[in-house]
């Protein structure tokens, strides 16, 4: 059971060409959260809000300016075997599905390298198998079509499918989905989301479901934070935040997105 | 309209299934690819063959400036030796000192560009400076100072600074598009999924940079041709060996155009116009092949020339195709 902690995490760009020393622009400003096995937490905000930065960080891929990433209390490793060890453990799910999967590389090139990297498969025949394992548990079948696919030959939805399976193939514990729907059609939003939730389910995963929709984030995830302007500045069950926000800004969230009950109620 | 129904486009669009690999399978992508192929492959092999079945080149006889034919292919030059052979081993020479200098130049601005874009910080700058201070050095002008002081020119030399003079442009363009690779999301997907940092440059970058290298290959093998020409022709080639330039400089030299002796000059000025022809139209077949995108456009590009002419002659339209 693995808990992934971020704690009073900060980051500041420097921005170039704003006078002579620059600007430092606080992206992420003292974000502290916990994501625990089998729970969902979701981080709202508006663009720009430093969301995506909060995952960067979580993912290494950019490095905090202060505070620190902790998995399971310890902090983290930031490069060579440590950091392969940590990234067997907590993997992410990109926003736009587009982008996310070469162009160049079959499906199956997109599975097998996490697959070995990790030492998931090892055999020509482990890797090809557990390759149409992970198809199946997205529900992209037949599993040996879709594996010798280019990613141009295939829908949004089956992309973000088989980017999910690539973040699965290493058996993490905790799961990063950055906006996974927000580039997806809306009829096929759902589904996305319900094959998460799924697979959430199944192998007890901690996700933290970075979206602006909080219509989702109340349904689909236990606690949510509200990020504006790189800070939290309202957490707690989803149904408390929705139900009886306390921040403005969360009030303002509400009022934005479509409710039939409340046209109805007044 | 019935035509609509047999649009191959039309009919692929409707079935999205396997309708890439079949077409891909069964014919050459583009016509393009097909006759630039054709060309720089004859000239090719021109080069490859013809040296070792001609007599000659420098062998001198009587008959000076014999019209093709009479047992010359060709005709002869001012002093009597063979055309034909002479531009069987110009071919030959240009050819590889075109090749030479297209590996090398790709191969630096391959190092010099990507390396420095992918690594960035102060690899990225001292790279990024070396190659715009190798941009600006001009290469005929260096290769004329070399040659006052260098007696014997060989072919490599001249190809070796060819190529060093030729690399920075490209370096500069792949720089560009490194970086924009090196910010997708597919690259940060597999620093996430594990993937070392060269596997990453070599597995998951470079393949996307292919058209882009072989654009910088071709155009870089026509440019060390023209350049060798030009160094040729105006008396500073390799000294001892034939290219098509240095054919061109003794055709020059010998009043080739006051005598009328079309045969002598333009067969190698012919073989570098073909050439540089052929690598073009393969250099946009590439770019069509490896972005699928370009060649839609391709294809849009061209039903909408053809749109116009069908509406006019609807009845025609088929027959002529």
């Amino acid at each position: 059971m693995s808990v992934l902690e971020l704690r009073d995490v900060t980051k500041e760009y420097r921005l170039r060409g704003e006078g002579l020393r620059g600007r430092t622009l606080r992206a992420v400003d003292g974000v502290s959260l916990v994501l625990e096995a089998g729970k969902t937490v979701a981080l709202v905000g508006q663009s720009g809000s430093g969301k995506s930065t909060v995952a960067k960080i979580l993912m290494q891929l950019e490095r905090p300016t202060s505070g620190q990433v902790l998995l399971d209390g310890r902090p983290v490793g930031r490069r060579g075997r440590a950091l392969r060890e940590y990234r067997s453990a907590v993997q992410m799910v990109f926003q736009d599905p587009f982008a996310s999967l070469n162009p160049f590389h079959t499906i199956a090139h997109h599975l097998e390298r996490p697959l070995r990297l990790h030492g998931r498969a090892r055999s020509a025949e482990d890797v090809e198998r557990e390759v149409h394992h992970l198809l199946e548990r997205v529900r992209l079948e037949p599993a040996a079509v879709v594996a010798q696919r280019k990613p141009h030959e295939l829908s949004g939805g089956q992309r973000q499918r088989v980017a999910i399976a690539r973040a699965l193939a290493p058996q993490p514990s905790v799961l990063v989905a950055d906006e996974p729907v927000s580039m997806l059609d809306v009829s096929i939003r759902l589904g996305v989301l319900n094959l998460l939730a799924t697979l959430q389910r199944e192998s007890d995963l901690g996700v933290l479901y970075i979206t602006h929709d909080l219509a989702t984030a109340r349904h689909f995830s236990d606690e949510i934070l509200v990020m504006l302007d790189g800070r939290v500045v309202e957490r707690g069950p989803s149904d408390r935040v929705i139900l009886d926000p306390q921040h403005e800004y969360t009030r303002l969230l509400l009022d934005a997105s479509p409710n039939p009950e409340k046209r109805l109620a007044t | 309209m019935t035509t609509t129904a047999t649009d191959p486009d039309v009919v692929a669009r409707a079935l999205p299934e396997g309708r890439g690999r079949r077409r891909r399978g069964l014919r050459l992508p583009s016509p393009k690819l097909g006759v630039g192929l054709a060309i720089c492959g004859l000239i090719a092999l021109f080069g490859l063959v013809g040296p070792l079945v001609v007599g000659d080149p420098d062998a001198v006889d009587n008959v000076g400036l014999a019209p093709p034919g009479g047992g010359y292919l060709l005709g002869t030059t001012q002093t009597g030796q063979d055309v034909f052979a002479q531009l069987a081993w110009a071919t030959r020479g240009s050819l590889v000192i075109g090749l030479v200098v297209g590996l090398l130049a790709v191969g630096l601005a391959a190092v010099f560009g990507v390396i420095g874009a992918y690594a960035g910080g102060w690899v990225d700058e001292g790279f990024s400076l070396f190659s715009n201070v190798m941009l600006v050095i001009p290469g005929l002008p260096l290769i004329i100072v070399i040659s006052s002081y260098v007696a014997d020119k060989s072919i490599w030399l001249i190809a070796l600074v060819l190529a060093l003079t030729s690399w920075a442009g490209g370096a500069r363009v792949l720089r560009g598009v490194t970086l924009s690779l090196r910010s997708r999301d597919y690259v940060s997907a597999s620093r996430v999924s594990g993937e070392r940092t060269w596997r990453i440059l070599l597995v998951e970058i470079l393949p996307n940079l292919v058209p882009l290298l072989a654009s910088l290959f071709i155009f870089a093998v026509i440019g060390a041709i023209l350049g060798e020409a030009g160094l040729a022709f105006i008396g500073l080639g390799a000294s001892g060996s034939w290219t098509w330039g240095t054919m061109l400089f003794w055709a020059g030299n010998g009043l080739a155009l006051r005598l009328g002796a079309l045969w002598w000059f333009v067969p190698p000025g012919l073989m570098i116009a073909l050439f540089g022809a052929g690598l073009a139209m393969i250099n946009f077949a590439i770019d069509e092949i490896i972005d699928p995108k370009l060649r839609l456009q391709t294809r849009a590009a061209r039903r909408r020339w053809r749109r116009p002419s069908d509406v006019g002659s609807s009845g025609g339209a088929g027959a002529r195709a």
